[in-house]
């Protein structure tokens, strides 16, 4: 699979690295040269630099032939926005984007887009941390 | 009409005041508390502190009762989001958002944000009148039902000078929505008569511009 990654975060480096060691055609884009320092040096990831609201950044990093695009930057908007870009113009079959904000995932999900919200997850998981004995 | 606007930058601060003026109901929201104590001096309890982009700001300010909402930060990605909360949570009736790359304009529109405004494509076009005299500037496309909002200023050559408008066999498709003379707005009637140096805006459908700008720009 060819998976283009939005965001060298700390979930968007641990993704990129596994998801390359199984086999996959991985690229990260991120605009701080910094951040791809979260990728193992020897991980064999592509690295681009640039904002990913920007489709000739999108370009460099293979969105065209991408199957999967997923948005793991730290802001819900740009996330958001990428996303919608990337389904929209780039037609990649399969996006999903890690939006904090419950409300505005609940509302982006009814718009059809698959969104992964850390909040409710961590959530749900103390709860049952609680439960437990 | 209640107008909200998202982003307190220079665009934002002008609009607000502008449209305060008019008469409309605007508050400007700001995210940044140093840009807000300053946006508050000058436009008082009109300003909020906040991110539009979080619906408790939005429910804060009533925005389910807003006629409209402008975003104009300088982030798309704010501006388009911001838009779409809008439309979709507050079914705010229309949203207008400030494009900073020219590339986004055709997706925020099929997004659902009703109309976009493209500073940078703004200015280009300014330019370009300067090189190109007689230029129409446009203000607002609504990409898809294939209409655009024109400024131009006639000038002595136009052939639509000196004549009641009932008068003129303007084409089909073509709307005058006013015309600006000075610090005057005019309201075209039917004997309304345009002077050379008026400012005329008007809505166009896009495969007739190049009629409209023989009508408008030349002298017949």
């Amino acid at each position: 699979m060819k998976v283009v990654i939005l965001g060298c975060s700390r979930v968007g480096a641990m993704l990129a690295t596994e998801l390359a060691v199984k086999g996959n055609e991985v690229t990260v884009v991120d605009y701080e040269e910094s951040s791809f320092t979260r990728l193992p040096k020897d991980a064999q990831v592509k690295r681009v630099l640039g904002m990913g609201v920007d489709h000739d950044v999108l370009k460099k990093a293979g969105i065209e032939k991408a199957d999967v695009f997923l948005a793991l930057t730290n802001r819900d908007n740009t996330n958001l926005t990428a996303a919608q870009m990337v389904k929209h113009t780039f037609k990649v079959p399969k996006v999903a984007s890690r939006v904090y904000d419950v409300q505005r995932a609940k509302a982006f999900k009814g718009l059809g887009l698959s969104i992964i919200c850390p909040t409710v997850d961590t959530v749900a998981r103390f709860h049952e941390f609680l439960k437990s004995k | 009409m209640y107008i909200i606007i998202a982003g307190g930058g220079d665009v934002g601060l002008s609009l607000t005041r502008l449209l305060q003026k008019e008469g409309h109901e605007a508050v400007l929201v700001e995210k940044d508390p140093v840009r807000y104590a300053k946006l508050s001096e000058d436009l008082g309890e009109s300003v909020i502190l906040g991110d539009a982009g979080e619906l408790g700001t939005l429910m804060d300010m009533g925005a389910n009762r807003a006629d409209v909402l402008v975003a104009v930060t300088g982030t798309d990605q704010d501006n388009l989001v911001v838009c779409q909360l809008a439309k979709l949570i507050y079914l705010i009736p229309r949203t207008i958002a400030k494009v900073n790359d020219p590339k986004n304009e055709e997706l925020f529109s099929s997004l659902g944000v009703d109309a976009t405004v493209s500073s940078t494509g703004i200015i280009a076009s300014l330019i370009e009148e300067k090189i190109d005299a007689g230029m129409a500037i446009p203000l607002l496309a609504f990409k898809e039902c294939g209409v655009e909002i024109f400024k131009t200023q006639l000038s002595a050559e136009s052939a639509i000078i000196h004549k009641k408008i009932s008068k003129l066999s303007l084409p089909k498709d073509l709307i005058i929505i006013a015309a600006l003379r000075g610090s005057q707005v005019i309201i075209p009637k039917g004997d309304t008569v345009f002077l050379p140096g008026d400012t005329i805006i008007m809505l166009i459908r896009e495969e007739r511009k190049e009629e409209f700008k023989r009508l408008f720009l030349e002298a017949v």
